[in-house]
């Protein structure tokens, strides 16, 4: 399921991708068993089919030539079923590059799935937008990224043919 | 667990070639150092199937890497964790460092490629315009507490996240709370982002060690909310990058 998602918009070019590494390091030990083991629900519902370990394995694809125009799309992924509750994200692509990314559905009680991931998405992310900076390129910060969101993640880049 | 990962390349010019590069290089990375893969060198390694003599090259300049962080920050970096071999803390920093490198071997001069919030930025984000990256509050992730800017730099964040502890102290086993996040900015991911790690696990001594490694600097943030910095932060270290602190 580690598909890639690429883009050449004249003098930019972004990339977005999915992988299994782990965030710093010493995560096997203080980890809660729980946050492991929602791949497993969540496989199932997975746009992209087979996401049992995280860890798994797949063609990678990519392509330079989008479709030029002009006009934001939206793209909502698979929703993914964790322990926690349903995980849906949705991407924003113009020019053929993705512009954000955003939790439309997750967990009441694991809210912090809909920020997540903006730290890895450049450029349009919440913590600059709150900041009202618009000078502010990326936003550094310790994430952990459900298996949930990267499944529904995945699937949105699926649809979008990204 | 996985992460996120984004490149952007600011250079004017088409990039397929170079970025096609990169994602090879990530998914081998991913495919050799990953603890989730029972096939991967790390994973036979650990089990004594492979000798380190005998893997990829790259498995040994990492091991090393890993011995010296661990030399470095007196033992709160590490590699073994639980008694399995694991590089992980080290592996993200490095591999992003070194897709930075392979962009600038196609040519590219100003890119930033980012693994969920720790990265590697080259040049500018555009002409004349260094590259500002934000600290995330880790009590609040829409307040951004700092922000850094520079040129040809490295951020990392490490530090308790959204699901609790994740950093354990080598030393007790046990996690290590007193500190919300460490993040450190220098011009090396693989060293920035193993010394973030390391400063978290030592929890109050952070700020006094972070001080005495040259070519860094770095922001504390306690559990209970406090904000400290290394006495360069707000100044333009060595690495040509400067800081400033807002809110």
């Amino acid at each position: 399921m580690r598909r890639i998602i690429l883009a050449i918009v004249s003098t930019v070019a972004s990339l977005v991708l999915v992988l299994s590494f782990k965030t710093h390091s010493p995560s096997a030990v203080a980890t809660p068993p729980a946050a492991v083991s929602s791949t497993g629900t969540s496989a199932g519902t997975s746009g992209s089919g087979s996401s049992s370990t995280g860890s798994s394995s797949g063609s990678s694809s990519s392509s330079s030539k989008k479709p030029t125009s002009s006009s934001s799309k939206t793209y909502t992924g698979d929703a993914a079923m964790t322990r926690y509750g349903p995980v849906q994200v949705q991407v924003t692509v113009k020019s053929g590059a993705v512009t954000s990314v955003a939790a439309t559905d997750y967990p009441m009680n694991d809210p912090r799935d809909a920020q997540i991931n903006s730290y890895a998405i450049p450029q349009l992310n919440s913590a600059a937008a709150a900041a009202g900076d618009a000078n502010i390129d990326m936003v550094s910060g310790a994430t952990y990224t459900s298996e949930g969101y990267l499944s529904s993640l995945q699937s949105a880049l699926d649809k979008a043919g990204l | 667990m996985g992460t996120v990962f984004s490149i952007e390349i600011r250079d004017p010019g088409d990039w397929t070639k170079a970025i096609d590069d990169v994602v090879r290089w990530l998914h081998f990375v991913d495919a050799t150092f990953s603890t989730y893969r029972a096939d991967s060198a790390i994973s036979r390694i650990d089990r004594g199937e492979l000798r380190v003599a005998d893997a990829n090259p790259y498995v040994a300049e990492v091991l090393d890497l890993c011995a010296r962080m661990q030399h470095v920050t007196g033992g709160y970096f590490t590699s073994v964790v639980g008694g399995r071999l694991d590089p992980s803390g080290l592996v993200k920093g490095w591999s992003i460092e070194r897709a930075s490198m392979l962009l600038r071997e196609h040519g590219s001069t100003n890119h930033a490629v980012n693994g969920g919030g720790d990265m590697q930025l080259a040049g500018e984000s555009s002409p004349g315009q260094p590259w500002t990256v934000g600290i995330a509050d880790p009590h609040d992730r829409s307040r951004v507490l700092s922000t850094v800017s520079g040129r040809d730099m490295a951020v990392a964040t490490s530090g308790v996240t959204e699901r609790g502890a994740h950093i354990v102290e080598p030393f007790t086993g046990r996690a290590a709370t007193d500190l919300g996040a460490v993040s450190v900015v220098g011009t090396s991911l693989t060293g920035v982002d193993a010394y973030a790690t390391a400063a978290t696990a030592m929890g109050s001594g952070a700020l006094v060690w972070l001080e005495s490694v040259h070519g860094i600097e770095g922001l504390v943030v306690g559990s209970d909310g406090t904000v400290a910095r290394t006495a360069g932060w707000g100044r333009a270290p060595a690495s040509g990058c400067h800081a400033t602190h807002r809110g």
